[in-house]
Parts: structure tokens; C-alpha cells; sequence
């Protein structure tokens, strides 16, 4: 009995955990690139849209997980496609009503979470198949990875493209901002970079160990 | 459990069985939205009358309170209850001492991506436009919405005149006071931007122009009581 619940919290862990490193969503498996280029032109921006996809993940897996064994195996994608939308429709309004100035900056790419495929991926290919348990530790690392890779690619692009850091100014008034890194060529550029250094990172893991 | 079994449990599952599925996936999401929708609208309508209102104090320089004006059709008339944000509505402004500040028009047009909706203070004495601040629009993150952040595109806005009409023209071919300089790789925006002003001038000067005409008293503010 002891022995299977350690083995319960070091898989929980471990679903938890690949998600923010050996299986980064952005880094890794290259998912939901649109807000990764998109909205990451400053870190405030990033945060924000990885908290928002954070909700809608986290509780869409929890009710798919909870769904799994109900809803027919013919209409899980449309199900799966409702439940997201629905999610991401409350977030969308509950921004708009609480954090106006976050809505703005966010602009249509809150309402385009729904076909962030990083959300479908998690509920097809884990929350359908698992229990609520770890389906909740799955969104949680997916989400903290996910939100860790925009902040990455956000903090990046305002240091250079702005000369900022979450609003502040860094370097003072002479400092002449890299403009082409908060337009999208940045984006590519940054995450292009990004990909390399992890690539290179893993790569030399695999050689060492 | 036995192969008998796993048969039965692999067989397709009904069409009804389907439906039903979705039927209720449906229904239940619609009960959330709606819910949310109505618990969100009356805080959102708030903050959007909250933004228009700083809006108004920014557009007119020196305001220190407004009218809510309404065009009825025939003339304007001013609009008792501060909460209205429907109807073809413009705001006159008057500074401390109830000196005319100027009249903040809120005008829409379609831009890169959506609807723009902006908010124009307009001088009628001077014909010029005194402000610009824009209150939604979905434009490009670092392109488009320059339309808010650049200052120098701002700065088209301290004294832009509307006659003849409004126009827009690229960065640095500025020959007259009725001419907008575009943003650099946002055209798309600056244009409508552009058309917005020029849309807003031809529904109001006339109407603004004869109110002040018929009702000079309104230079001075009449809120002496």
C-alpha cells in the first residue's frame, strides 16, 4: 500500500514536472506558436497570456478527465472543442471586466486560446485517459512550461525591443530600442534562438549522462 | 471480462446517444456563458463609461466637467442621466470657470483587424481638432496599435484642421494643416484613423455648429444653478 502511493506521488511529480522541462510545451513539442509569437512582444503580456491559458487548461483538463469515460469516444473532439470554448469565453469576459487594461493589450488573442492546440493536445492525448489526479498535475506543468517559454521569449523582446523590463525602464533615456524585436520578425527571431539554446542544452545532457 | 462483452462494448453507441452528448455539452456551456455574460456586462459597461470618461478630460485639454449631448434627430439635447452610453451621443466640455472647452466626439471604423473606436475633441471656433484618444481596437501588437503609443502620431492630433476635409498622407509629406502623417508600416491604421476623424466631422460640424448658433449661451456654461 505505502509503496504504491509513493509510486502515485513520484508519477504525479513526474507529470508535473515534464511539462516545464522535458516535454515544454513551446520548446520541446513546438505547440501553440501563435500566442508564443504573438503576444510576446513585452513580459507583462506573456505572463498574462500564460495565466489565462493556464485557467482555461487547467480546468478543461479536470472536466474532460472527469468526462472521460462519458462522453462517446465519435464526439470527444467536438466535446472537447465546447468545453474549451466555454472556458475561454469566461476568461475572456472576466478579463475584460476586472483587468480591462490586460484585455486591451491582449486583444484577440485571448478568444484565440480556444485553438491553441497545446489545450486539444492535453485533453486528447492525457485528460481523457487519466484520472483527475494527475490530469491536474499534467495542466499544472504544461501550464507553468508553457507560461515559463512565453515569459523566456517575452522578457527577451522587451529588453531589446523596448528597453524595458515589466514597464520599467532598464538602460534610461539615450538607450535606442531594437524596434524589430517587438514586430513579429522579433518573435520568430527570439524563439528561433530560444529553440537552439534548448536544443543545445539537451543535446549536451544526452552526451554527459 | 470476456470477448462477448468487449464486442458489445466496442459497437458504435447511438446516434441519439450522440446528440444527447452534445445536446448537453451544448446546454451547459450556453448556461455558463450566459451567466457569465450577464454577471461581466454591467462591470464591463462600468469601465467603459469609467475610460470614456477620463477620455473626454483627455481630448479637451483644460476640461473640468461635461455635458452628454444627444442628437435627436433634429438638435442636440442634453442628457440627464450620466450613465446613457447609447444613442448618437456627443460630449461638450467646459473647463472650471465654464469657459466652452470643446466638444469630444466618439467615432468608429473598420481597421486592420477589427472595429477601431475613438474618441475626438473638436474645437468648433478654431475648426480644429484638439485630441485623439482611442478607445478600443484589436490593431497589431507593435504595428497597428501605434495608433495609441506612438507620440508622434499623436501629435497629429494637437491641432489638425477639418476643413476642407481630412486627410491622411505619408510620413514627412505634411503640406497643410488638414493633413495626418501616417505611421510607418501601419498605413491600413493611420488611414482609418483618417476616415474615422473625417467620418465623425461630416455627421457632426453642421449639427455642432448650429446648436452653438441657436444656443451661444452654451460658450458659457449655463450650470450657474
Amino acid at each position: 500500500m505505502m509503496q504504491t502511493e509513493e509510486q502515485n506521488t513520484s508519477q504525479a511529480m513526474q507529470e508535473l514536472v515534464k511539462g516545464i522541462w522535458k516535454e515544454n510545451p513551446v520548446f520541446v513539442a513546438v505547440l501553440g506558436m501563435c500566442p508564443s509569437l504573438a503576444v510576446t512582444n513585452t513580459a507583462v503580456n506573456a505572463l498574462a497570456m500564460g495565466l489565462a491559458t493556464t485557467f482555461v487548461l487547467l480546468f478543461s483538463s479536470i472536466l474532460v478527465s472527469l468526462l472521460r469515460k462519458t462522453i462517446p469516444k465519435q464526439v470527444r473532439i467536438t466535446s472537447y472543442i465546447v468545453i474549451i470554448a466555454t472556458f475561454v469565453t469566461v476568461i475572456d469576459f472576466t478579463l475584460a471586466a476586472f483587468f480591462p487594461d490586460i484585455h486591451k493589450a491582449l486583444g484577440a488573442f485571448i478568444a484565440l486560446i480556444v485553438v491553441n492546440c497545446l489545450i486539444l493536445g492535453r485533453q486528447e492525448s492525457f485528460a481523457s485517459k487519466n484520472n483527475v489526479r494527475l490530469s491536474i498535475m499534467d495542466a499544472v506543468g504544461m501550464s507553468l512550461g508553457f507560461t515559463f517559454a512565453l515569459l523566456c521569449i517575452g522578457i527577451v523582446r522587451e529588453v531589446l525591443g523596448s528597453g524595458s523590463l515589466f514597464g520599467l525602464s532598464l538602460f534610461g533615456p539615450h538607450f535606442e530600442p531594437w524596434i524589430v524585436m517587438i514586430l513579429p520578425p522579433g518573435g520568430f527571431f527570439v524563439l528561433g534562438f530560444l529553440l537552439l539554446y534548448f536544443n543545445w542544452l539537451t543535446e549536451r545532457r544526452k552526451k554527459y549522462h | 471480462m470476456s470477448t462477448e462483452e468487449n464486442i458489445i462494448e466496442e459497437k458504435e453507441p447511438s446516434s441519439f446517444r450522440l446528440i444527447m452528448t452534445l445536446g448537453v455539452a451544448g446546454f451547459l456551456s450556453g448556461l455558463i456563458l450566459v451567466s457569465t455574460y450577464l454577471y461581466t456586462k454591467p462591470i464591463i459597461a462600468q469601465n467603459k463609461a469609467d475610460a470614456l470618461k477620463a477620455a473626454v478630460f483627455e481630448v479637451l485639454p483644460g476640461t473640468a466637467r461635461f455635458t452628454t449631448m444627444n442628437w435627436n434627430g433634429n438638435q442636440l439635447t442634453a442628457v440627464e442621466d450620466e450613465q446613457t452610453i447609447e444613442g448618437e451621443l456627443v460630449y461638450f466640455g467646459y473647463d472650471s470657470s465654464g469657459q466652452f472647452t470643446g466638444v469630444a466626439i466618439p467615432g468608429e471604423e473598420g481597421g486592420y483587424q477589427d472595429i477601431i473606436s475613438a474618441l475626438a475633441g473638436y474645437d468648433p471656433e478654431a475648426r480644429v481638432i484638439i485630441g485623439l484618444k482611442v478607445l478600443e481596437s484589436k490593431e497589431t501588437p507593435g504595428l497597428g496599435d501605434k495608433i495609441i503609443l506612438d507620440k508622434d502620431f499623436q501629435s497629429n492630433f494637437k491641432e489638425l484642421s477639418v476643413d476642407p476635409e481630412i486627410t491622411v498622407v505619408k510620413k514627412g509629406e505634411k503640406t497643410s494643416d488638414n493633413q495626418i502623417q501616417a505611421i510607418t508600416g501601419a498605413t491600413i491604421s493611420s488611414n482609418a484613423i483618417g476616415r474615422l476623424l473625417q467620418k465623425s466631422m461630416t455627421q457632426w460640424k453642421e449639427r455642432i455648429d448650429e446648436y452653438n448658433r441657436s444656443n451661444p449661451s452654451s460658450k458659457v456654461s449655463d450650470d450657474a444653478n
